[in-house]
């Protein structure tokens, strides 16, 4: 399987950095507390048996005792909330508001199951669509804008921000930024159906001249077929059952109800992170959906060998 | 041993047992297929029209087997919306295409017609789906179609839908009649 980080304590960003202290303050906290809890009731067990073999253990002060520990305790309690809410506020007033300065603005749609990415941008033929992999720029905020097209989902990458809900007829905005390169693994965090386990994304962060080059080969068309076999697979794309729900960019399919496939072959994992974009991970795929991710809306496909050869080849020429 | 074999105990069992066995009745109308096979059969001869050239060929008739299915029901209800049918018929009430909530039945209502009307297509304007959608998925779509004329069993409609309803809990008007059965000519070959 591809090996990508998902943790809280391995912050790669601003966001994901507060988020990180604030879990290590409230661990260490818990830690003191729990520690200093232990060791007064050992050393009330201990000072109450000394002082029985000594005598001195009179039931009629255990009363006081009781009264101003119980209330110390009560104290002790409150205030330490309050320290802890004080601090996620701060957290969340420092950290929550969008920065004036976001070049760049993804667009997230949750469906069942797989995340619908569109770069937003000034001009329409800026815009292109893409899923489950989100490529960013290094050090720059990017502003996500999110909505749902189904039921309540939930957008989790550990290691650069908290969780946002993906809400039907409502856009929720989310910010981050990624401070070091590197793949992160992004998860559904509301359970939102039968694969809401097989709901990932990939945060790939990279340096500016790479997305830069990443967007350029997103934006334009899908590779034209340049063979016979590659121009047999589109052909048994556009004439079967595929073209009802998928869309290549420059040819007649432009549905929306599965994920966009015009640079498919680019993306690093298929059905939402569910598989390596490998050549055969993608047949058994396309031949048996239900078997990988039951309930998934992709319907089994009774391809020919030979058709499913060729739109394997037309697919993975998809760059 | 007689308290169990005969007695008030025994008829306090029975009793148990059958209440227990009504539980499990319902299980067909909740239960989800993922992996379907497409139905054995297929539609061949189905009469969409009162008139007919040669011998008389009575419709094939084939069971739906989704009929009683509500999971099937509200895939179909998806798949009526992810496949472009809404833009036509909308929500049942028709408008480029003709409304699908009325008892009006152009080339019949029985499932195996609505089965050939989407496979095949009709003329003025309907396409032919036939390859472009999975068998399995047909089927579902005839339950969504004939639910919204009340022609599916009401115990197996969807309790909630974002569309237009009649009335809460249902998606038409029970039909306590049997559908007229109106197999008038497509409308291109009226006079």
């Amino acid at each position: 399987m591809l090996q990508v980080n998902q943790s809280v304590l391995h912050a790669a960003g601003p966001r994901a950095a507060s988020t990180e202290h604030l879990w290590w303050f409230a661990f260490i906290v818990a830690a003191v507390v729990y520690v200093l809890t232990v060791g007064a009731l050992f050393w009330a067990i201990a000072s109450a048996r000394r002082r029985e073999r000594e005598g001195e253990l009179r039931p009629e002060h255990a009363h006081d005792r009781m009264t101003s520990g119980v209330g110390a305790g009560i104290a002790a309690s409150v205030v330490i909330l309050l320290v802890f809410l004080g601090y996620d506020l701060s957290v969340a007033r420092t950290r929550d508001p969008v920065p004036k300065q976001h070049p760049v603005t993804i667009e997230i749609t949750g469906r069942q199951w797989f995340w619908d990415v569109t770069y937003a941008d000034t001009s329409p033929h800026g815009r292109f669509t893409t899923a489950n992999e989100i490529h960013i720029p290094v050090g720059q905020p990017v502003l996500f804008l999110l909505s749902s097209s189904d039921v309540i989902h939930s957008m989790w990458v550990p290691n650069l921000a908290g969780k946002k809900d993906l809400i039907p007829g409502y856009t929720q905005s989310l910010w981050f930024q990624a401070d070091t390169p590197g793949v992160y693994r992004g998860q559904c965090a509301e359970f939102c159906g039968e694969q809401h386990a097989k709901m990932a994304m990939e945060i790939v962060a990279q340096p500016l001249t790479e997305y830069r080059r990443w967007v350029a080969s997103q934006s334009g068309p899908g590779a034209p077929p340049a063979d016979s076999v590659t121009k047999r697979g589109q052909e048994v794309f556009l004439t079967g059952t595929c073209a009802m729900c998928h869309s290549i960019g420059g040819t007649p399919a432009g549905s929306h109800v599965g994920p966009d496939l015009s640079h498919l072959a680019s993306r690093r994992t298929i059905a939402a992170g569910s598989l390596p974009n490998t050549r055969g991970n993608l047949a058994g795929w396309i031949i048996d959906p239900q078997r990988i991710k039951p309930g998934a809306k992709m319907p089994p496909n009774m391809l020919e060998p030979k058709d499913l050869d060729a739109l394997l080849t037309y697919l993975q020429s998809l760059k | 041993m007689d308290r169990w074999t005969d007695g008030p105990a025994r008829r306090i069992l029975t009793a148990g047992v059958l209440t227990g066995a009504l539980l499990f009745t319902a299980c067909r109308r909740e239960e989800r297929r993922f992996r379907e096979l497409p139905p054995s059969t297929t539609p061949t001869t189905v009469r969409v029209s009162a008139l007919q050239p040669g011998t008389m060929v009575d419709t094939m008739h084939v069971a739906n087997p989704y009929e009683n299915n509500a999971y099937a029901q509200t895939e179909g209800q998806r798949l009526y919306n992810a496949y472009g049918c809404v833009g036509c018929h909308a929500n049942g009430g028709g408008g480029m295409g003709p409304a699908l909530m009325d008892d009006k039945w152009i080339y019949g209502s029985a499932p195996e017609n609505i089965y050939t009307t989407i496979i095949q297509g009709r003329p003025n304007g309907m396409p032919s789906f036939a390859g472009r959608i999975p068998s399995y998925q047909v089927w579902q779509i005839v339950t969504y179609v004939r639910s919204l004329s009340g022609l599916t069993p009401a115990g197996s409609r969807s309790a909630r839908t974002d569309d237009m309803m009649m009335y809460d809990g249902s998606q038409a008007l029970p039909k306590h009649v049997a559908p007229k059965q109106s197999f008038r000519p497509p409308a291109s070959e009226m006079p």
